[in-house]
Formats: structure tokens, sequence, C-alpha cells
């Protein structure tokens, strides 16, 4: 116990506001992503009282996105702080986060999962497979489309994959 | 890079009375691809398993354009000593049949479910004959890998189909009862879907659906030019995207017959290694965080952050993708990135080393990990389970030592030898694992020689085709491309460990509490993408 306190103490808080000098916390990065936590916070605040419950669907991603998701919810983003959190059902999410191309064996679980949600029913298509097939190319027998082309989308974020910063600032423009 | 052929399968097919053709246009000429005839096909794999040979994978593809033969189906296996080797049969077209050899490797059968989905050749004596990445609701003859199928249009579900269910392995017992899960999961993760069977606390029988993730990579390779296709091959399992990128490069550079300048072929090791730091990293974090020991999770996933603030700076890429090209690395490193490079990879292992005593020594974790999710070692070794998983359980293949390639003919690749097969036991070997990559990077970087990063490529003949094998995080990552007229790629067939590895799972949860399946499932972490293709 001793011990697990002891290292808790050593690595101290690495998250990105707090500007310590930890080896990657170049000062300038960190104060940009201060101030959106910040702007997302707020947001959340306002819109979702302080509360907003992700439900992520896979619809086809080759797992390099999901990787960012997870990053954003290490030390350093600690992407919860802002009130962000994944949640393990639909039932009870604000938003959905979708990620690859819509496969054609993904495209009901898809739909359904959308229709479960309560309304505002936010969705955010992460990477470029969501929002245009991606390298897997819209000329596919296995692909159904881009998630726009199977459920409403309101917002967009390319990159393969987009870093957690970047997921961070399109969850924010989605609220907006 | 002439080696010689190797000769010794044939012997042996031989002295069983199987004949053997030799096919000048695969390469590389140490594993070579070998015809045999169609009558002689379930022989040759029992006479495989007599050889003490491991089963490598099982596929089909349609012939090239300058061959009559409409269809052939390969098979791989590998011998510790005598290596790989493949064999082929045609099929014809008229009237598709096979013998199935999952009688002799248990392995094959789903690649068989695969084949008869993907082709409509009909395997005979399948023990298990329902479809498998072709879902409910497709079209009875849609069969994707067909030339005469039309794979650029979205496939149109059947209506008539849509109501369908699978034919999971039902029980009339009364105190059994059946938990479905998935495709969509509770946490942040890929789909596919499990059926439970369970009596009071513990699984009975797990019955895995997978094929969601499905997205017809093997035919969107069709045609494309060598850098789109690299691109693509990079994402048939984004977490192990070095791996994928690597055996797709290399199976290309065989076929071509070229070989790539020392300085590449020692950072595309650099970046393997990284890769599988990173993964298991994170992997022993997140098994820990399933069974509530969140600090190891806190700390893993910093560790790896870490890593991968590195990788953008020093590579680009956070992910490491895009990496390889085809004859070399897309990228070269300064003196002073490898010295970044090295202190990073020797802190982190350090780092490491001090969280696996303080995990060692927490009852709280060790009394659920201890035990939990056993493959036997007769199992394993049947299975012919690979990576992490089978050299916790006693079987211990790995594609650095024997596809015999750059840069790990040079290295003395360290294999912990697992036996418990269990989850501690699969965890112990990951904590080996990072302790051995971070050695072979240091080692490598240190001794980083001058040199290119880039041979240029020449695109082989139309008809020439390659084999690669390459050891990626989650072990043996096999690769098979054939070449069009154009230098583009004709056909591509890969199979990721996860093919292999998923069978295992299925074995380790039977009689294991339900609540402990997330702790033996991530324990083993195969991917769904790099399955399903
Ligand atoms: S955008 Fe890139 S990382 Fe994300 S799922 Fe698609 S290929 Fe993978």
């Amino acid at each position: 116990m001793l011990r697990i306190l002891y290292q808790i103490m050593k690595v101290g808080t690495i998250t990105e506001a707090s500007l310590s000098n930890g080896p990657f916390n170049q000062g300038e990065q960190s104060t940009r992503f201060e101030l959106l936590g910040k702007q997302l916070e707020t947001a959340i605040k306002k819109r979702f009282q302080g509360s907003l419950a992700i439900r992520l669907v896979d619809a086809g991603s080759c797992n390099g996105c999901e990787l960012e998701i997870h990053a954003a919810n290490n030390a350093y983003y600690d992407i919860e702080r802002f009130g962000v959190h994944f949640t393990a059902s639909p039932r009870f999410a604000d938003m959905l986060l979708v990620t690859g191309p819509v496969s054609i064996n993904m495209k009901t679980a898809l739909v359904l999962t959308y229709e479960a949600m309560p309304a505002p029913k936010l969705v955010l298509a992460m990477g470029d497979c969501a929002a245009n097939c991606g390298v897997f190319g819209v000329d596919n027998y296995a692909i159904a489309g881009s998630v726009a082309d199977i459920i409403p989308v309101d917002a967009v974020v390319y990159g393969c994959p987009p870093s957690p910063t970047a997921l961070i600032q399109a969850i924010l423009a989605t609220l907006e | 890079m002439k080696h010689l052929a190797n000769t010794w399968f044939a012997e042996q097919l031989s002295n069983h009375n199987i004949y053997t053709e030799y096919l000048e246009d695969h390469h590389p000429a140490r594993m070579p691809c070998l015809d045999i005839r169609h009558l002689d096909w379930a022989n040759a794999s029992k006479t495989a398993k007599l050889l003490g040979m491991r089963f490598v994978a099982l596929w089909a593809a349609q012939a090239g354009q300058q061959d009559k033969k409409a269809l052939y189906a390969y098979m791989a296996f590998v011998h510790p000593e005598h290596r790989y080797a493949l064999l082929r049969t045609p099929i014809n077209l008229e009237n598709p049949e096979i013998a199935s050899i999952s009688q002799h490797y248990i392995a094959a059968y789903r690649m068989e479910r695969n084949m008869q989905d993907m082709f409509g050749i009909k395997v005979n004596d399948i023990f298990d004959n329902r479809w498998w990445i072709k879902h409910e609701h497709w079209p009875e003859d849609a069969h994707p890998l067909l030339d005469s199928f039309d794979g650029n249009t979205p496939m149109a579900s059947d209506p008539d189909r849509a109501d369908i269910d699978y034919d999971y392995v039902p029980c009339d017992s009364e105190c059994a009862y059946e938990i479905p899960v998935g495709p969509v999961h509770a946490g942040i993760i890929e789909p596919g879907h499990f059926r439970f069977l369970a009596v009071g606390e513990k699984i009975l029988n797990m019955e895995e659906r997978l094929g969601y993730v499905h997205k017809g990579i093997e035919k969107a390779m069709q045609g494309r030019n060598v850098e789109d296709a690299l691109k693509l091959a990079g994402r048939v399992s984004g977490d192990s995207t070095v791996g994928h990128s690597w055996v797709f490069a290399q199976a290309c550079e065989y076929a071509a017959d070229m070989s790539i300048s020392t300085r590449a072929s020692y950072i595309r090791g650099v970046l393997c290694e990284r890769e599988r730091m990173a993964n298991h990293i994170g992997d022993i974090g997140a098994v820990c965080n399933d069974a509530a020991f969140a600090f190891m999770h806190v700390q893993c996933s910093r560790l790896r952050e870490d890593m991968a603030r590195l990788h953008a700076e020093a590579f680009g890429h956070r992910l490491l993708m895009d990496c390889i090209s085809i004859g070399g690395v897309s990228r070269d490193l300064s003196t002073d990135m490898c010295q970044k490079l090295i202190q990073q990879s020797r802190d982190i292992a350090a780092e490491v080393e001090h969280l696996r005593a303080i995990y060692a020594d927490a009852p709280s974790i060790q009394q659920r990990v201890i035990g939990a999710g056993i493959v036997s070692i007769e199992d394993a070794t049947d299975i012919g389970l690979l990576g992490f998983v089978g050299r916790a359980s006693g079987h211990y293949p790995d594609a650095r030592i024997e596809a015999v390639y750059a840069p790990y003919d040079e290295l003395n690749v360290p294999i912990p030898k697992g036996k418990l097969g269990g989850v501690s036991t699969r965890v112990w070997v990951r904590f080996e694992e990072v302790a051995n990559a971070a050695r072979m990077i240091i080692q490598l970087l240190e001794h980083l020689p001058e040199g290119n990063i880039q041979t240029a490529w020449k695109a082989p003949q139309a008809g020439e085709s390659g084999f690669a094998a390459i050891e990626g995080w989650r072990g043996e990552i096999a690769a098979w491309v054939r070449f069009a007229q154009d230098g583009s790629i004709d056909r591509y067939f890969v199979r990721d460990p996860s093919a292999i590895n998923w069978l295992g799972l299925e074995l380790a949860v039977r009689t294991v509490p339900v609540p402990d399946f997330p702790l033996v499932n991530k324990s083993f972490n195969c991917s769904y993408a790099g399955h399903d293709l």
C-alpha cells in the first residue's frame, strides 16, 4: 500500500492544465488545452447540468480511433474532469460517438443504438472512416456508408485517428 | 537475397505418396509454394500434422488472368526447424468443393467456413457448416471474393432473411441460462457477439459470433497500387499497424525479390518493438482495471501516452501508422532522436519493472488473476495458439525466429516460457516482453548502421506471389500477396493472430465465473477488426 502511495506522489499531477514540469508538458500546448477544457466544462454545465454521457459505437473501425478515445481518458487529458463520461447504455446517453465506416454487419446495431437514445440524440462522427469511409472506400460491398449516410450527424472530426485534443475540440463543437 | 529452395516438405510429402510441383513464381524460395493434387488435400494436412508442423492459415484465391484454372485453395504450415511451406491445389469453378482439414487442424475450421462464405466452395466433412463472416441477412448467393461478384456497391440485405438468427449451440437443461452480449459492448471496445450458457455463476460454454466489422478488405485490395494497398494493410487492425504494414511490405518485397537496407530493417524492428511495448503496457493496465485495481491502469496509460507523444515527435504519428514504406521506412531517425528513443525505452522499462513489483505484491489483484481463465498446454498446442497467449500456455511459436527476417536474424530474441496458461501467466509473459522489447530497441538503436532508408521499388511481373510472416505484438501475422499486370495488387490474404487466438478464449472461459469474463477477455485482447477483415 505504501508503495502505491509513494508511486502516486512521485508521479504527481501530470494532467495537462497543471503546467507542472513533467517531461512532455510543453507550456503552450497545456495552456491551449486548459482553455479548451474550460470552454467544454462551461458548455456542459450550461446544456447538461455538468454531466455529458457519451455512448461509443464502433461501427466498423480498425480500432485505432478507440485507442485515442482511451487516451482522452488518461491522466494527461483526463476528459472526465470536464464532466464527460462514457456510459454503457444508450438509454442515458446524451451523445453518440461513432467510429469507423458503417459496415453492413453493424448497420442494424448502430441504428438500434441510436433509436434507443433519448433526445437530444447528439451524434459525433469520429475519424476519416466515420466521415467518408476513409481508406476502406465508398465503393465497397461490405460498407453501408459513412455515419451520416445511416443516421443524422451533428459534427464530424477528421483524422486517422483524430488526436485526443481534436476529439475534445469536436465534442465541444458538437455542443455548440 | 537468394535463399536456397526449401525442399524438405516436398520430400516428406513424396514419402507419403503425395506428389508436389514447385511453383517458380512464388517467393521466397525458402518458404516455397507447392502444387498438390486436389485429392491429396486432406492427406497432405494429415502428413503435415504427423511431421509436427504448425498450421498457419488456409485461404482461397481466384486464379490470375494468365492462368486457366479458376480457383485455388492454399494452406500454410511451419515446422520449428524446417520453417514455412505453402500448399496449393486447383478447385473446379463449376463444382467447387474441397475436403476439410479441420479434423487434423482444428484452427482451420473458421477459415474453411470463411472460404465457404466468400467463394461458395463447399467444404466436405466440415463439422460446423454455419455461415461465419457472412451474416444471416446476406443474400444466400453472395460470395464476395468471386470475380463475378460486384464488389463496388454496398450489398443489400435479403429482406426474407432479416429475422433469421445464428444457430447458437443450444442447451435444453433447465438449470442453464443464456446471456447474450453484444455486438455493442459496454466499454470502449470493438463489436462482436458473445453467447454465454451459464449455470449459476459459472460459464458452461461461451460462443463467439464475429464478423460485425467485416469491411471487405480482401476485395478492396484488388486493383490497388502498392502505396494505397499499404495504407489499407496498415489499418487491418489499428493497434497492430506496424505489424500489418510490415507483413504487407515484406510480402511485396519478397514477391519482387528485393531486399531493403539494413538501416531500414533496424528502424522497422524499433517500430515493431515500440508497438509491442505500448500495447502490452496498455493491456496490463486494462487487465488490472477489470479487476478494479485502477492504480495500475492509471500508471500504465500514463506510460503509454508518453510513448505515443514521442512517436508523434519521432515518426509523425502517435500510433505509428504509415511509418513503413514499400522498400523501407518513411522517416529517418536523427542521432538526437535515437538518443531520445533509447532513453525513453529504458526509462519506461524501468518504471514498468517498478510497477510490476507493486502488482506482484498486491493480494487484491493477485487473487483475481492467479488461476483465472486457464488454457492447458495440450489445448494450446492443438489449436496452435500464437504470441503471448501461446507463450503463456506452453506453446512457443515466434515468427521472429521461425520466419528468419531482418533485423531479428542478427538479434537474440528471448522467448518467455510460461506454462500455467492463466491470466496471471499471460500478464507475466507481457511484462517479460516489455523488458525484452526495450532491450532490443536499445540494441538496435545503439548499432543503427548508416545507409538509405528507402530502396527503389520495382513491381514484379503479373502472377508473381510472395508470402511473409511477421511477429506483431499479438503474435505471428501471416500474409500472401499476388501481383497483377500493371504492378497493382491482384490478391491479398492476411491472417491476424486473433483468427486463431479467439478459439483459445472460448476454452479459457469455461467454468470461469461470468463476472471474470472481462478480465480473461482482456488478458487475450484479440482483435475483432483483424479477424473480421
Ligand atoms: S479513421 Fe483511421 S484510425 Fe479511425 S477507424 Fe478509420 S482507419 Fe482506423
